[in-house]
């Protein structure tokens, strides 16, 4: 009679096991290790439940300060700088369209809910000024409301680009305004059907003639059927003038944010690989962006490991895969990217990009979490990540989860949103 | 004696077999869309049969437990019987229940040789249940 529980148990104990990664096993860099495939009766899920700051703040290097810009935001994503300094924080949360299609994804949706914040997404763009620079916004307006999911934040020839979940829209902007109420203008509509993966990143290009947008993947590896994956897992460059738009990059799952190296005027993004293969299997990567590259998803990961869990499997895909340039280690959530410029911060923070992990679910050992620099040199990464803003985490609870990470060269600062703590964080050199 | 075989009382009560003929109609169900599953590549296919096999386990979850109530306290059949009864609901829930589980894969993973092999086991355990629980029994061997 006891026969049924004996499995549970066993099984259970087996995951546990399964769940553990390798700490030896170094999955940075250009060439990580790749251990077997896993998969395990039941994935491993950890999540960090909410724990709140309590009045600390995230760990920074020596010689830096960090404050809280702004807190109570609804759900903050992505930040951009405008000219005059001021900040733009897109707030919101999309893929509600994404149905429920399995057991499974009731099951999933209410367990990774558990390590999200309980606000509403705000669907509109905040501005914040700290004019007089200590480090917290004394205004605060919405700037621009009633958008759809908005996630990737540009600023081109005086206008401002807002990549909703479903839509590019520009708006007309005038230095110093707080709130714009004329309506957003269509540049071009983005893939939306199903949008298991919303998020629109967005950059423009070193010239200011051409818009980048990331489209992540409708599924994590194809369990929604290949024909709503047309358009997806793409890189899209847009000519902002006349809303054409080409697809210059391929079988990139989920590319979560954009932006240009300042050296070489390259596109770069960072992407979140698949899930379900193991506690370290696959890295999440950096890499540039190479036109009319093919990274693999869904047939293969880092460049030819086949995945055996796509049917019809493509050997010819396969064999056009190319691997990513820098590893960041597995399903550490990379959301944010932002590269120094102007001489960063100077000293070993001078030439690199600032990296913003969202954390793992998928792993009985938390990973990511933080924000980490990845030194570089000529244009290309040329060392370890280093951690740069720590703290998120308390033991097993998540205080906060970095989600963008911008650089502003003109008041030499970090921004870092927080969408589960619903802040701001600006981190600065130590006067 | 031939005669009297097969008639009389049936050993499960109309709501326990009523409740057994959920997971003998799903588990089988499931199993035919495993099958097209693994034909057409067609991911609905799989989404069918996790919804199937976990209503099977639902329903099947009552049956099983009506069945240990049954092995423990035999009313209307004998205990020899009672325990073929639930030796054969166990073994079609508990491979449901790691097949609810291999299910919940992603893509292929969530069929292959496994999902559909388990679907096999518990279709055929549940027809061996039904076919000892819908048969009859001579009255005289009913304890009590």
């Amino acid at each position: 009679m006891s026969k049924p529980w004996f499995i549970v148990a066993a099984s259970a104990l087996a995951l546990q096991a399964c769940g553990q990664s390798n700490p030896g096993l170094d999955q940075t860099g250009a060439a990580p290790a790749l251990p077997d495939r896993q998969e395990t009766l039941v994935p491993p899920m950890k999540i960090a439940t909410p724990a709140g700051w309590n009045g600390q703040t995230p760990t920074v290097p020596s010689g830096f300060t960090v404050t809280a810009l702004a807190t109570d935001l609804k759900i903050p994503r992505q930040i951009l700088v405008l000219p005059n300094g001021d900040v733009l924080v897109a707030e919101g949360s999309g893929g509600a369209t994404a149905p429920k299609m399995r057991p499974k994804d009731f099951i999933a949706g209410y367990i990774k809910a558990k390590g999200k914040t309980k606000v509403k997404g705000g669907n509109q763009v905040t501005l914040l000024r700290d004019a007089d620079g200590d480090g917290r916004a004394e205004l605060r307006e919405v700037l621009i409301k009633d958008l759809n999911a908005p996630y990737g934040l540009a600023f081109v020839d005086g206008a401002i680009y807002v990549a909703n979940q479903d839509a590019l829209l520009r708006f007309p902007y005038q230095q110093g305004q707080t709130r714009i109420t004329a309506p957003g203008q269509e540049v071009t509509k983005l893939p939306s059907r199903i949008n298991h993966h919303w998020t629109k990143s967005l950059t423009a290009s070193a010239d200011g003639t051409k818009l980048y947008v990331g489209i992540g993947s409708n599924s994590n590896i194809g369990e929604r059927g290949l024909d709503v994956e047309e358009e997806r897992a793409v890189v899209w460059e847009i000519d902002w003038l006349t809303g054409a738009r080409r697809t210059i990059a391929h079988g990139i799952r989920n590319p979560t944010a954009l932006a240009i190296e300042p050296r070489s005027s390259a596109l770069w993004a960072v992407v979140n690989e698949r899930d379900e293969l193991g506690p370290q299997l696959v890295p999440d990567y950096l890499t540039s962006v190479r036109d009319g590259a093919f990274y693999g998803w869904p047939y293969s990961y880092w460049g030819q490991n086949v995945d055996p869990r796509v049917h019809p499997q493509k050997p010819e895909m396969v064999a056009k895969a190319i691997a990513p340039d820098y590893a960041l280690g597995s399903h550490v959530a990379a959301l944010g990217l932002s590269f120094a410029t102007q001489g960063g911060f100077g000293g070993q923070y001078a030439e690199g990009a600032f990296v913003g992990q969202h954390g793992s679910w998928n792993r009985q050992d938390l990973s990511g979490y933080k924000v980490v620099w990845i030194p570089f040199a000529g244009g290309r990464p040329s060392g370890k990540p280093v951690d740069f803003v720590t703290g998120f985490l308390d033991q097993n609870h998540a205080r906060g989860r970095p989600v963008g990470v911008t650089f502003d060269p003109g008041r030499r600062i970090l921004l870092v949103a927080d969408d589960l703590s619903n802040t701001v964080w600006r981190i600065a050199p130590t006067r | 004696m031939r005669a009297a075989e097969g008639t009389g009382a049936p050993v499960l009560h109309p709501i326990h077999a009523i409740l057994m003929a959920f997971p003998l109609a799903l588990f089988a169900a499931g199993l035919v869309s495993d099958i097209a599953y693994l034909k057409t590549a067609v991911i609905q296919w799989s989404n069918f049969s996790a919804w199937l096999i976990a209503g099977a386990l639902l329903v099947g979850g009552g049956v099983l437990a009506w069945a240990i109530v049954e092995t423990v306290f035999p009313r209307r059949t004998e205990r020899p019987r009672a325990l073929a009864y639930l030796a054969a609901v166990a073994i079609m829930w508990i491979a449901g229940l790691i097949n609810a589980f291999h299910h919940s894969h992603d893509g292929w993973s969530a069929v292959g040789v496994t999902g559909v092999a388990l679907s096999v086991v518990s279709t055929l355990a549940a027809l061996v249940a039904a076919g000892i629980g819908y048969s009859g029994q001579r009255a005289g061997r009913i304890v009590r």
